[in-house]
């Protein structure tokens, strides 16, 4: 093979007839010249077809480029490789709401071709830090288990925990349907799917036709047959989108990521096919800092309208939580919704398991002027008294619910209808004014004396409280 | 001037050829973009590189140019209330000079401001003999901080030009040694490299905190050095910021290291407008954050502690007692692994370069308290106190183990505490201090001769809860016999009645030594005439109906000093009180 390199048909490019070696998902170009780091190639396939790659490393004259679509087919006297001058990009536009696009960011739904507004790098810039705006407000997905216990706030960045066979995926679409922020400024959803069957992918596509979500969601779709290396690209191009949308069109977005473990087995096939030195369980040690470049894209800015909310979905091997994937996940968003298995064999939809879950910004979105004033203390109240209740239930296994006081009797069965209707609402959505309702509903079954964390908005909240003084006087 | 040429990009490594003279750790400019970043290895003419900025787009063939230097700060009045990224840019001033809301790459801004006028006095005359590390003039930096101009390390002479009293800026030369030593009111120090002193002294002062469970059950002092490690959602972010708000000392220095950005902006936001409550102005206005969140470069993290250590040095170097909080040492251990990972070195324990030891050591040993150079001593101190995020909450790990061999207290937080809602979530069984001995005499001289008495018993009954619960796990409650009961009934009034705190609440975010001292008292006080009435035959039951329990439980959150009033009377009255209940 001759090291030359031929000048291939553009004038403006030179391509490469040079490949010396290829491996798993990784090309080595051989005697380039001016190749810059995170380059975009066109790779030019024996056949004629075409893939794209992207530059992982400069060495002297030579390149590894790292192939989106696979590498096979790809051979080491015909293959031309043509360096295309500029990092990863994608075509943004307002007109993006409504279409189906492929991990890359290129429509596959067969409508017309978006005409760019802006071509925008998608790896993006850390937002500074000085520049950030406390997040403030609150968003309702309409499942009372997140606005009610866990609120989402915008700005903030909530991941579901799921395990394999797990609803999570109906969790997700149910969010996408329902979710709506107060105050009708402009919303929408970017959903970046990873690594989904097509089962999976013909389930959101139906999901959002039947109900008209279409509209305002922009879907990128990276099935589990597609190119690895692709996934890599799909969380980042989708923020770059969002963040477009929220920080230059002022609309309030929410980015839901489903789902980030293939992500992350994704990032470890192809640290392995560079041979780096592996970190905890085989994934390399930048994975911290790669997923915290994706999770801190979620924010406000000083002076501009729009936000960028985060609802990625993973799941968690084995139901681990201290699994790599889930343990840095918590350490970098603002807190986590759990899914428990226990919960979903019991028939509970949505499966959350409240206890485990935390969102450390719901201070910031909750109470009087963007929820109700009484928002913090029931869902203190209701907490306490799901944690008593459970406790119990381990307690009756020993000792028989005979043994029981009548108001500990009542904590346990507090703890079933907790379950049972706050939890489980089922498929329908629910206002934050439905969840405090029923919430308030329930705990009128236990003691008036037993509801210290929200004595002071007994009288005006409380189902029964206004009876009982009729009663009395 | 040394200049090279890149040959390799791999990430956040690159690597030069032709860099002939250039010495380890220095800084250069890589390619055209003029990154900042920093030699880390050296191989022939080839040198290997950490870039502090993301080096996407670059070349090979680029050039590289050396600063001849190793990465250093510039230190002078201007630090405090400011806001700088991992290498001392300053946040605000890049978002304003860039004109964007995102961090640009190949931004050169200067850390201090060389245009603002400060009101410098010189406390020295011409004809004085000087010697590193005397003051030559004082410049009120903040309301209630005096910056203290200093002769940098290495110099000394005999006075030949004073400036007069005057507003200058920070470039003035204030000082003229020996005709020809110009001294300036600021001055640059390498970060790696610790500022010198004349002599560390022992610690034995109480780093006091405000949080009963530290400041009572594990103190550590002024000086010292301590780990908090947590899993994720125990509080360790809120631990660090409270004691950012309520630590008994002059300088805070805050280092957001790999942390969360709405985490960064929340301190942003709140440290300006809270008030310090020792003297009354605003916390900022002795406070220097350094913030490189968790998506800024690497490199700029792994530099961002020592960046923050260094300017804690600089103020301890004037007779401070500064605290340094970093959050979360565990992202600097991880920046050096990933950074280890490029470079291809053999790999420790879980991926960890098997320097990480020494790194900790080193980091940690820059702490302590110090007579500082100077004919005239000033004594100032560095506390440390950095968070760990241990994987998976689990304690074995590597960062954990490490640091633990070098600090001096470990500050757990438990898991189980949090999802009880337990704050602060500290575990008083696995938690430790080895600062005991050293600040024992303080608080035996300043809070109460029996102090140390008191904290052992109550840190006893809390041991043989944990022991009992055991027992009731197994057999249930009734099977103990009462005078264990009332050691259950009384260990957990020291759980809620003092070990919780609200860091919320207006009286309880801080609790002076006394206060938590006589709560204590007042618990024992409680179980001594509780055990002796029961030895009478009285019920447990009617013991825990007494009206004084109940009022234990308010007194937390009583204006401290009528709480220890009241707390004095109680202790006095106790046992004549139980001694008058009844056998019924």
């Amino acid at each position: 093979m001759t090291p030359e390199a031929t000048l291939g048909q553009s004038l403006l490019s030179v391509e490469y007839q040079t490949v010396s070696y290829v491996t798993g998902p990784l090309v080595f170009v051989e005697n380039v010249h001016d190749v810059s780091y995170n380059e975009m190639v066109a790779i030019i396939m024996p056949d004629g077809g075409e893939r794209s790659g992207q530059v992982l490393e400069v060495s002297g004259d030579m390149a590894v480029i790292q192939v989106f679509e696979g590498t096979q087919g790809i051979d080491i006297d015909t293959t031309r490789i043509r360096f295309l001058e500029e990092v990863a990009k994608v075509d943004v536009s307002p007109d993006l709401l409504g279409r189906i696009l492929a991990g890359t960011g290129k429509p596959i739904d067969g409508g017309a071709p978006i005409i760019p507004e802006k071509r925008l790098d998608i790896t993006g810039s850390p937002i500074n830090p000085y520049c950030r705006e406390q997040p403030a407000d609150f968003i309702e997905t309409g499942i009372s288990a997140i606005d009610g216990l866990n609120t989402l706030v915008r700005g903030q960045k909530l991941p579901i925990f799921s395990g394999s066979g797990l609803p999570a995926n109906d969790l997700a679409a149910q969010i996408i349907r329902q979710a709506r922020v107060n105050s009708g400024e402009e919303f929408a959803i970017v959903f970046g799917a990873m690594g989904i069957t097509h089962r999976e992918a013909a389930y959101f596509m139906q999901q959002f036709e039947s109900t008209g979500a279409l509209e305002r969601v922009v879907f990128f779709m990276n099935l589990a047959d597609d190119p690895t290396v692709e996934r890599l690209l799909t969380p980042k191009v989708a923020l770059t989108v969002a963040e477009y949308l929220a920080f230059e069109k002022d609309m309030q977005v929410l980015v839901v990521l489903s789902d980030m473990t293939n992500y992350c087995e994704a990032l470890r096939e192809v640290s392995t096919a560079r041979e780096e030195v592996p970190g905890r369980r085989g994934y390399p040690g930048y994975m911290y800092t790669d997923l915290s470049t994706i999770y801190e894209r979620a924010g406000r800015i000083k002076g501009r309208k729009g936000s960028v909310t985060q609802l990625p979905i993973l799941t968690m091997p084995d139901d681990d939580i201290t699994h790599p994937i889930p343990d840095l996940t918590g350490y970098i968003t603002e807190g986590q919704i759990v899914l428990s298995r226990h919960l979903h064999r019991r028939g509970v939809y949505p499966p959350i398991d409240v206890l485990p879950c935390l969102s450390r910004l719901m201070n910031l979105g909750i109470g009087e002027g963007k929820t109700r004033e009484d928002h913090r203390a029931v869902a203190n109240q209701l907490y306490a008294a799901y944690a008593q209740g459970r406790d119990l239930r381990r307690l009756v296994a020993i000792v028989g619910e005979e043994a029981l006081s009548d108001t500990d009797r009542r904590y346990l069965h507090f703890a079933d209808d907790f379950e049972k209707h706050i939890i489980g609402q089922g498929n329908a959505g629910r206002s934050i004014e439905d969840t405090l309702r029923v919430a308030w509903e329930l705990m009128s079954e236990l003691p008036m004396g037993e509801l210290k964390r929200v004595r002071d908005f007994i009288d005006k909240y409380h189902p029964t409280a206004g009876e009982n003084a009729t009663a009395k006087a | 001037m040394i200049l090279g040429t890149l040959s390799k990009i791999t990430g956040p490594v690159v690597v030069a050829d032709g860099m002939i003279g250039i010495k380890m750790y220095d800084v250069v400019r890589v390619g055209a973009a003029g990154l900042m970043g920093e030699v880390i290895r050296l191989e022939g003419t080839h040198a290997t590189i950490q870039v502090y900025e993301d080096t996407s787009g670059l070349k090979v063939g680029e050039p590289v140019e050396s600063t001849e230097g190793p990465l250093k700060l510039e230190l002078g009045p201007g630090l405090l209330s400011s806001i700088y990224d991992g290498i001392q840019r300053p946040l605000p001033v890049i978002a304003s000079q860039t004109g964007s809301d995102f961090i640009a790459r190949g931004t050169t801004v200067s850390a201090l401001d060389h245009e603002k006028l400060w009101e410098y006095t010189p406390v020295i005359e011409v004809g004085q003999e000087l010697v590193e590390g005397d003051v030559v003039g004082t410049v009120p930096e903040s309301p209630t901080v005096l910056h203290k101009v200093m002769v940098p390390p290495g110099i000394k002479g005999k006075v030949t030009n004073v400036i007069a009293p005057g507003s200058y800026t920070v470039d003035a030369v204030v000082a003229v040694l020996d005709g020809d030593k110009e001294i300036r009111m600021s001055q640059w120090w390498p970060v790696r490299q610790g500022r010198p002193y004349a002599r560390k002294l022992d610690p034995t002062t109480p780093f006091l905190t405000g949080m009963r469970i530290l400041d009572t059950f594990f103190p550590i002092a002024l000086g010292g050095n301590a780990i908090i490690p947590g899993g994720f959602g125990t509080g360790k972010t809120v631990t660090q910021q409270s004691l950012a708000k309520w630590a008994d000392v002059d300088i805070i220095v805050y280092v957001g290291c790999g942390e969360r950005g709405n985490e960064m902006t929340e301190v942003l936001k709140e440290f300006p407008e809270l008030e310090d409550p020792r003297t009354g102005s605003k916390l900022m206005d002795r406070t220097v954050l350094v913030a490189n969140t968790s998506n800024m470069p690497v490199a700029a993290r792994e530099a961002s502690i020592y960046t923050g250590v260094t300017l804690a040095e600089f103020y301890r170097d004037m007779g401070y007692n500064v605290a340094m909080m970093a959050d979360s040492t565990s992202r600097w251990g991880e920046a050096l692994r990933e950074v280890s990972g490029r470079l291809e070195e053999m790999p420790g324990e879980e991926g960890y370069p098997a320097y990480l030891a020494t790194r900790l050591a080193a980091f940690y040993e820059r702490s302590g308290r110090c007579a500082s150079l100077g004919a005239e001593e000033r004594v100032g101190s560095v506390t440390m106190v950095g968070a760990v995020s241990p994987p998976g909450g689990d304690m074995s790990e590597p960062m954990t183990q490490n640091s633990l061999r070098v600090t001096g207290a470990f500050w757990a937080l438990d898991t189980s505490l949090a999802h009880r809602r337990h704050f602060p979530a500290i575990s008083w069984t696995k938690s430790y201090t080895l600062f005991l001995g050293q600040v024992r005499p303080w608080f035996e001289e300043e809070v109460a001769q029996d102090w140390a008495d008191v904290r052992e018993r109550a840190m006893f009954l809390l041991q043989k809860e944990t022991e009992l619960q055991e027992i009731v796990q197994l057999v249930g409650p009734d099977a103990l016999p009462e005078t264990e009961k009332i050691i259950l009934e009384v260990a957990r009034m020291l759980r809620e009645d003092f070990l919780q705190q609200f860091a919320f609440d207006a009286v309880d975010a801080y609790c002076p030594p006394k206060k938590a001292y006589w709560l204590l008292r007042s618990i024992l006080a409680f179980y001594d005439a509780a055990t002796q009435a029961m030895s009478r035959g009285v019920s447990l039951r009617q013991i825990m109906q007494l009206p004084m329990r109940e009022e234990i439980a308010t007194l937390k959150t009583t204006d401290h000093e009528r709480a220890i009033t009241r707390m004095q009377e109680m202790v006095a009255q106790i046992s004549d009180e139980i001694a008058g209940i009844e056998v019924m």
